[in-house]
């Protein structure tokens, strides 16, 4: 406990040193009634271009504010490889009105990630990381009571594992037990391999969107499109789902909370599938 | 498959919508925009008027509704956003009303004279 103390008296000093040095002209904030909080992060910035435009460079497609290029966090030329997926974030871009609220700009944030890759990691890396929620997988995680929310478990659910075992024909199965559903090593073997087969951008998309339905088969029904956006993201909330069918819903938190995972995963796997996309445009061309 | 996707037709009308709403922020016709020009020309690139199973046109309409979905839900969440948690901490007032109810009135007002 003294030591607990000492470290209080240590820090103090410099904390406040801290305080002074950056908020020095600032001054202390006056707070009139009505108004809102002076904490909360600035989210927002104001919007101050024109014009966005396309333009196509060495590296594939840039986006231009005005005369200027759009430049990544770390401050790389933003480039994409795909002309919608450009055109797509340019409209993000275009659809900001005085300020520019970069929480609505989900396909810029994934291009951003992307290209920065902040987390530094390599293709096996994102591999491991995406299986990992194989074997918590939540289509595979069952309830055992109330038996409304179990039988409905098995209707909506059964079907999407039953595709991705027929599909990828492996064996996955679902359990009730706490430490989830036994995966067998050739299941696991098979979604690395077939992983394996994307390229970086879109396994960057893919795993955004495992980790907003925290499902690694909804998300490869996704890939497949073997289902919608829609249904995805209902199935990854079913239990949810189901306590608002018994509760009532709240628009501020459930509708709330629905669309920004709707939003989240629909530009995941448009950026997922935008960025596969190379090999159809060849067939295309070849068919022509 | 693409049964759960409906008519493509409507995809893109929704799709229209969307962009309106859009261009109607920046101050714009949405006919000016790229997304605009880019959509019609794939729609009707991949328009096939046999029923033959045409997988560039499935892959095309489920692009689409993925990002009408994408379209659709940010503006919602803005919209929400806006209403219930964009404006910082709100006051015991607002809190009150959220939920139906008001707060007590003091005869002598807040902290006033006992």
């Amino acid at each position: 406990m003294w030591r607990g103390c000492q470290r209080l008296f240590c820090t103090r000093p410099q904390a406040s040193w801290l305080f002074l040095m950056t908020s020095p002209v600032e001054g202390p904030r006056l707070l009139l009634p009505g108004t809102a909080r002076a904490y909360t992060p600035p989210t927002e910035r104001k919007r101050f271009y024109q014009n966005v435009s396309i333009s196509q460079g060495e590296g594939g497609f840039e986006i231009n504010l005005d005369q200027r290029k759009l430049k990544t966090p770390q401050a790389k030329l933003f480039t994409v490889p795909s002309e919608a997926l450009a055109i797509a974030v340019a409209t993000e871009w275009d659809s900001q009105q005085e300020t520019i609220k970069f929480y609505t700009m989900h396909l810029t944030t994934l291009c951003y990630t992307a290209l920065d890759n902040p987390s530094q990691r390599n293709k096996d890396q994102m591999i491991r990381a995406a299986l990992k929620f194989l074997e918590t997988d939540t289509v595979c995680y069952r309830v055992e009571e109330p038996a409304a929310l179990v039988e409905l478990q098995k209707n909506e659910w059964d079907p999407i594992v039953e595709w991705a075992e027929k599909r990828y024909n492996v064996e996955i199965g679902s359990s009730t037990s706490i430490m989830g559903p036994h995966i067998p090593p050739r299941t696991k073997d098979i979604f690395t391999s077939h992983l394996a087969s994307y390229n970086m951008w879109a396994l960057q998309g893919i795993e955004y969107v495992i980790t907003q339905l925290k499902s690694l088969i909804l998300s490869m029904g996704l890939m497949e499109r073997h289902i919608t956006v829609e249904k995805a993201v209902l199935l990854s909330r079913l239990e949810e789902e189901y306590q608002i069918q018994r509760w009532g819903k709240v628009e501020w938190a459930h509708d709330y909370e629905m669309y920004e995972l709707r939003a989240r995963t629909a530009a995941g796997t448009l950026f997922a599938h935008l960025c596969s996309e190379s090999s159809t445009v060849k067939h295309k061309l070849l068919q022509d | 498959m693409a049964a759960f996707l409906g008519s493509p037709l409507r995809t893109l009308r929704s799709l229209l919508r969307e962009l309106r709403y859009v261009s109607a922020r920046a101050g714009r016709p949405y006919r000016d925009m790229a997304a605009y020009r880019h959509l019609r020309e794939a729609f009707r690139a991949h328009r096939v008027t046999s029923e033959k199973l045409c997988r560039a046109q499935q892959e095309l309409h489920f692009q689409a509704a993925t990002y009408l979905c994408l379209l659709r839900s940010v503006r919602e969440h803005l919209a929400l956003h806006r209403e219930y948690h964009g404006k910082g901490e709100r006051l015991p007032e607002e809190v009150a009303s959220l939920v139906g109810l008001k707060l007590p009135q003091q005869p002598g007002g807040k902290g006033g004279d006992p």
